[in-house]
Parts: structure tokens; C-alpha cells; sequence
């Protein structure tokens, strides 16, 4: 298959730099939370690269975003530095949330990233509000609204897409289902065919899309943006991916067998697909590669240094942000 | 300065925002094509539009969430709630992602947003439609909490609540969107955070919000017949306490009395209570006491709902206790 991305080699390289950048920066966080440097519930997105590296090829910088607790990798593809993710992994006050937040509430507006929200499904509805305000001010924004497949049977969701297709407004639903819901399979939670089509009774068309081929869920995002960006009312989109580590770093992963994530690594894993392309269509050899990673691999050192040294919050900024002064608004 | 229902001064603040800033809409059930189910947002619908008044589906939950969106994408909603006690279908978003966003994002994310409704018993709905959720909404850091009584209330506070920078809970109450009262003309506004005195004495102060400040008048007014003059002091807004307004009138009085319409155990009164012993120990004569609803889910029975909820009799009562007399 010649995919149109064969076409632009450059959108290709960044693909995989922007997904290796994802997997190295999630693999240092996850020997820093052993390490006993970063605490409490962390997701790592391992394995799920693809899905938001091709999608955010497919929107603007003016665009929104927004997801679950599982959001390091959608801060970073949109832009937030690996030294301000990190540093709010570490709870540190150079961390973009100022260390308030932690793993699970990376927020960067100026980015268009509106979270790293931590009860499941409630994003959702934000999602929604953010995408009202983008019809509401008349712009051609888009948000995207990214959920799990385990969110996928909270009420909420639904709540949400009857009124995100009563009123058409510009969003996408992106399920990234990674197969389990924290410990459950999807096959024991889910009633009926496809996610994808949990949106038909309300009139929102639904595609289902391999998750673990960046080309593929560029170019099949790239079609829906335009429809939802053109007024056609929200779509849900439905990314067949695969998460390669626990749930959260707490999880035993006692559900599922090695041999399983061994033959997904091996047969579909989303950089080796990238690298291999590369490589055949002759638009980086192999000293090329090795300079990304190795960029790759200095810009996540330099991120981890950076989130060791950072200060820890001033004792002052317990009290701070819980309301905004009057008059600040 | 001119006589004007409740509802009517809601509806007058909600239109005067709405004419100030176009980032103000309102979104909520009803509120559009039925000019409200009680008939606050009267007229709004023909003035603003479909783009700004915006009804909805009956989906709590869902709508509160997407107008925090809204709000944090820099709109300014004002979400109605049919009653309060439907607010709880939405308590998540409510606690979880309106309070607690601009904190957990280093105050990168505000939520400029006010959650309107009746709030506390109506007549003869039984318990799932009558409760006074004020000290649920008041624990919460991140959320203000606003109670107004009068018709200037209604009108001030609203209209400040609207342009405050931070998630406002406006627990209104239906009995009283029919009562009358003076409304200063032009744009008013009352700050929140800051008690009005309803009438003042130097024997007790009576401390009590939306419709228990009706019934603490009417109790003032008998106390007054035994000689006992009461300050009555309406809080107005429920968080951030007023704290140094209560502590100034017990400075005089050296009582206390806190009316609330909801349960006592963990509740507004518990809290007044807690702040006058911690800030004010030296000033009492005598131990605050609470006056408020049953400790049990509201009846439906007339009698027994009258009995469940605080009338001016028993705040009467508990004055004369405070005041040693009766005896």
C-alpha cells in the first residue's frame, strides 16, 4: 500500500520522532516512579503511541484536546516540553501545573490542552463545553475528545452525545481502546457490536480505525477533522490500540498472558511499523534513525535532570489557586 | 428604587449580563421555550435568542459538565438547575471539575460558571424534591456558595456571582421568587462574601440565610413583644463566611442563634457555631445553639412537614434559651 504520507517524507520522520519522544519519555518515567521519584497513580501510554501522534498531525495548534488521566503523551504531542511534564511527574514547581497537579492533571491552554482529567468519562462532557465555546465564539475549532474504552460505559458519555450531535458541535470522540479496562477485558464489559457504533441512535456516524498504524490513523483523522471542522456534527472514531504496561504502575498485570503483548510488540508494535517504512521507502537510512533516538534520548535526560532539580513548590502555593481573586478575571 | 418579585430580579440581573458580556448565556432545562419551569428566565428566550438561551436535554450530569467546558474555554454560563436536588446527578463535575481545576492545573484553568436553582423544602413535594444542600456545596474549597433572601438580594448577588472569576453554587428558594421587595434601580450589585443586617437589637443575634431569614423576622418580631430585641443578621453568602459581621454583633449581643432550613449534623450552623467559639469564645454569655430541619428526610404529611421544618416558634424557643429566659 502506498500510503499519501509516503508522499510528504518529512510528516513520516516526524512521526516516529514524535512517537519514540512518547515511548523513551514514558519508559524514564516509569524507572523514575521505581525509583521512588515520582508517587501516586501514574498511566503510562506505552504502546499507544500512534494513536495521538497521528491524530494531532490531523488538527491545528488552535484546536483543543482533551483526555484522562492517561495524558502525558497528549501534553507532549502538543507541544509541552518533556522538562514541564516531567517536572509536575516529580511534583516539582517548574512542573506545568506547578506540581499541583501531578501525572494525572497535566493542563496547557496555551497549547490548547485542556487535561488530564482523573475520574473516568468526566472529560467527556468538558470536552463537549470546550468544542460549545469553539461553535458558541463562531470559529472553525475543533476539539479533540479522547476516552477509553472503559469510560465508553459511562453515562456521561451518552449524556454528552446526544447533546454534541443535537447541536452539532465540532467534536471528535476518539475512543482509544487498549483492550482492557484497568484489569478487565473489553470482551467482559462490553454489550453489543463495535464502540464505534455506540453513537448511532444519536445520529453520530462511527469509524473503527487499526490504532497501532500512525499512517492510517493520520489519514483516517484527517477526513474526519475536515467534517467535523466543516459543521457535520461530532464522529466517533474508535482506536483499536494496545497498551504494552500495567494499568497504572500499581498494576500486576496478572489478566492477560506475556505471550500476548509479546506477539502485539513483535507483529504490530506502531514504531517498529514507522522505522521499517523509513527505512524501505529510503527516506532515512539508518544514521538518520540513530540521530533521532539519540536526540530523543537527550531530550528525555535533559527532562529528567531538569524534573530532579526543579524546587519543590514554595510552601506558599498550598493556598494558592484555590479561587481566583476577584478582579483577576 | 422600585418593588420587584424575586424572579423578576433574577431575570433583570441575568438580562443585564447578558447585555454586558456576550461571553454570559444560559443553559439548563426549560429555560428557553418554556420561559423556565418557575418562570425566572421570562422573556430571556426572546431577547437573546436560541444561541444563548439554550435548553436542554433532562441530562444533569452531562449539561453541568459541558457548561464547565464551556467555562473553562472562557465562556461564562450560568447553568440552571430545575431544583437543586437534581444538582446531585452532577455532583462530579461539580466538586470534582469545577472546584478543583484551577488548583490542579497550577491556576492555568478557571471556571467561571454559576449553577442557579431552587434550593430547600418547597410545599408538600416529599424528600426527594425538599432539602437544603448548602453545606454540601460549602464544604468544597473552590466553590463560593450564595444564598440570597430579598429581591435586592437576588438581583445584587446574582449579578456578582455572574462576573466572578470562580464557580458560584446560587441556591435561590422557590417559595420565596413570588415575594416582593425594593430593588435599588441601575446596575447593583452586592459583593460576596459580605452579610446584610436585617434588623438590629442588642439581646441575641439570630444568623440565618434564604428563607429562614423570613422566619427569623417573624420571630423577632414576637421576641420583641417579651422585650427581646434580636439582631437578625442574613448571611447572603454562605462560603466565604462573613465571619467578622456575626463576630461583630455577638461582640454586643453576646448570644447566638444560626437558622438553617437544612439538617444540623455537619451544617452551616455547626460551622457559624465553630467559627464564633474559635474567634468570639470570650464574647458569649451563653452556648450558641443551632435551630434547623428534623433529622430525618422531609415528610410529606402537612403536619409532619410542618413540624420537620424550623418555624419562627422554635426559633423563638431557642432565643429565649440563649436568653435564660422562659425558665
Amino acid at each position: 500500500m502506498v500510503s499519501p504520507a509516503s508522499a510528504d517524507p518529512g510528516l513520516l520522520t516526524g512521526f516516529y520522532r514524535n512517537m519514540l519522544l512518547v515511548r523513551r519519555f514514558e519508559e524514564k518515567v516509569g524507572q523514575m516512579y521505581g525509583m521512588g521519584l515520582i508517587g501516586g497513580f501514574c498511566h503510562l501510554y506505552i504502546g499507544q503511541e500512534a494513536v495521538v501522534v497521528g491524530m494531532n498531525a490531523a488538527i491545528r495548534a488552535d484546536d483543543a484536546v482533551i483526555t484522562s488521566y492517561r495524558c502525558h503523551a497528549h501534553a507532549l504531542v502538543r507541544g509541552v516540553t518533556p522538562k514541564a511534564v516531567m517536572a509536575e511527574l516529580t511534583g516539582r514547581s517548574g512542573g506545568i501545573s506547578k506540581g499541583k497537579g501531578g501525572s494525572m492533571h497535566i493542563f496547557d491552554t496555551a497549547h490548547g490542552f485542556y487535561g488530564g482529567h482523573g475520574i473516568v468519562g468526566a472529560q467527556v462532557p468538558i470536552g463537549a463545553g470546550v468544542a460549545f465555546a469553539q461553535k458558541y465564539r463562531n470559529t472553525d475549532n475543533v476539539t479533540l475528545v479522547f476516552f477509553g474504552e472503559g469510560a465508553a460505559n459511562q453515562g456521561q458519555v451518552y449524556e454528552t452525545f446526544n447533546m454534541a450531535s443535537l447541536w452539532k458541535l465540532p467534536c471528535v470522540f476518539v475512543v482509544e481502546n487498549n483492550r482492557y479496562a484497568m484489569g478487565t477485558a473489553v470482551g467482559r464489559i462490553k454489550a453489543g457490536t463495535g464502540i464505534f457504533r455506540r453513537g448511532e441512535a444519536f445520529g453520530i456516524p462511527g469509524i473503527e480505525v487499526d490504532g497501532m498504524d500512525v499512517e492510517t490513523v493520520h489519514e483516517a483523522s484527517k477526513d474526519v477533522v475536515a467534517r467535523v471542522r466543516g459543521g457535520g456534527g461530532p464522529v466517533l472514531v474508535e482506536m483499536l490500540t494496545y497498551r504494552y504496561r500495567g494499568h497504572s504502575m500499581s498494576d500486576p498485570v496478572k489478566y492477560r498472558t506475556r505471550t500476548e503483548v509479546q506477539k502485539v510488540r513483535e507483529e504490530q508494535d506502531a514504531i517498529d511499523q514507522v522505522r521499517a517504512r523509513l527505512v524501505e521507502r529510503g527516506v532515512a537510512d539508518d544514521a538518520e534513525l540513530r540521530r533521532i533516538d539519540r536526540d530523543v534520548k537527550e531530550q528525555v535526560a535533559e527532562a529528567a535532570e531538569f524534573a530532579q532539580q526543579s524546587p519543590e513548590p514554595d510552601p506558599g502555593e498550598l493556598m494558592t489557586d484555590v479561587l481566583v481573586a476577584s478582579g483577576d478575571g | 428604587m422600585a418593588a420587584v418579585t424575586v424572579r423578576q430580579a433574577l431575570r433583570d440581573a441575568m438580562a443585564e449580563e447578558m447585555r454586558a458580556d456576550e461571553r454570559v448565556f444560559l443553559i439548563g432545562e426549560e429555560v428557553a421555550e418554556y420561559q423556565g419551569a418557575y418562570k425566572v428566565s421570562q422573556g430571556l428566550l426572546e431577547e437573546f435568542g436560541t444561541a444563548r438561551i439554550i435548553d436542554t436535554p433532562i441530562t444533569e450530569h452531562g449539561f453541568a459538565g459541558l457548561a464547565i467546558g464551556a467555562a473553562m474555554a472562557g465562556l461564562r454560563p450560568i447553568t440552571e438547575f430545575m431544583t437543586f436536588n437534581f444538582a446531585l446527578q452532577a455532583m462530579d463535575q461539580i466538586i470534582n471539575s469545577a472546584a478543583k481545576t484551577l488548583y490542579m492545573s497550577g491556576g492555568q484553568v478557571s471556571c467561571p460558571i454559576v449553577f442557579r436553582g431552587p434550593n430547600g423544602a418547597a410545599a408538600r413535594v416529599a424528600a426527594q424534591h425538599s432539602q437544603d444542600l448548602a453545606s454540601w456545596f460549602a464544604h468544597v474549597p473552590g466553590l463560593k456558595v450564595v444564598a440570597p433572601f430579598s429581591a435586592g438580594d437576588a438581583k445584587g448577588l446574582l449579578k456578582s456571582a455572574i462576573r466572578d472569576p470562580n464557580p458560584v453554587i446560587f441556591l435561590e428558594n422557590e417559595i420565596l421568587y413570588g415575594a416582593t421587595s425594593d430593588v435599588p434601580d441601575g446596575d447593583f450589585a452586592l459583593p460576596l462574601g459580605e452579610a446584610g443586617v436585617e434588623r438590629s437589637g442588642g439581646d441575641v443575634t439570630v444568623v440565618a440565610y434564604s428563607i429562614m431569614v423570613a422566619k427569623a423576622l417573624e420571630a423577632a418580631s414576637s421576641l420583641a413583644r417579651e422585650g427581646i430585641e434580636a439582631d437578625v443578621i442574613n448571611l447572603r453568602t454562605i462560603r466565604p463566611l462573613d465571619t467578622r459581621t456575626i463576630l461583630e454583633s455577638v461582640s454586643r449581643t453576646g448570644r447566638l442563634v444560626i437558622v438553617e432550613e437544612g439538617w444540623s449534623f455537619a451544617g452551616i450552623g455547626a460551622e457559624v457555631a465553630a467559627a464564633v467559639i474559635a474567634e468570639g469564645f470570650d464574647l458569649l454569655d451563653a452556648p450558641p445553639r443551632r435551630v434547623s430541619a428534623a433529622d430525618a428526610p422531609l415528610p410529606y404529611a402537612a403536619n409532619l412537614e410542618a413540624m420537620a421544618l424550623p418555624r419562627p416558634d422554635d426559633i423563638a424557643a431557642a432565643v429565649r434559651d440563649v436568653c435564660y429566659t422562659g425558665l
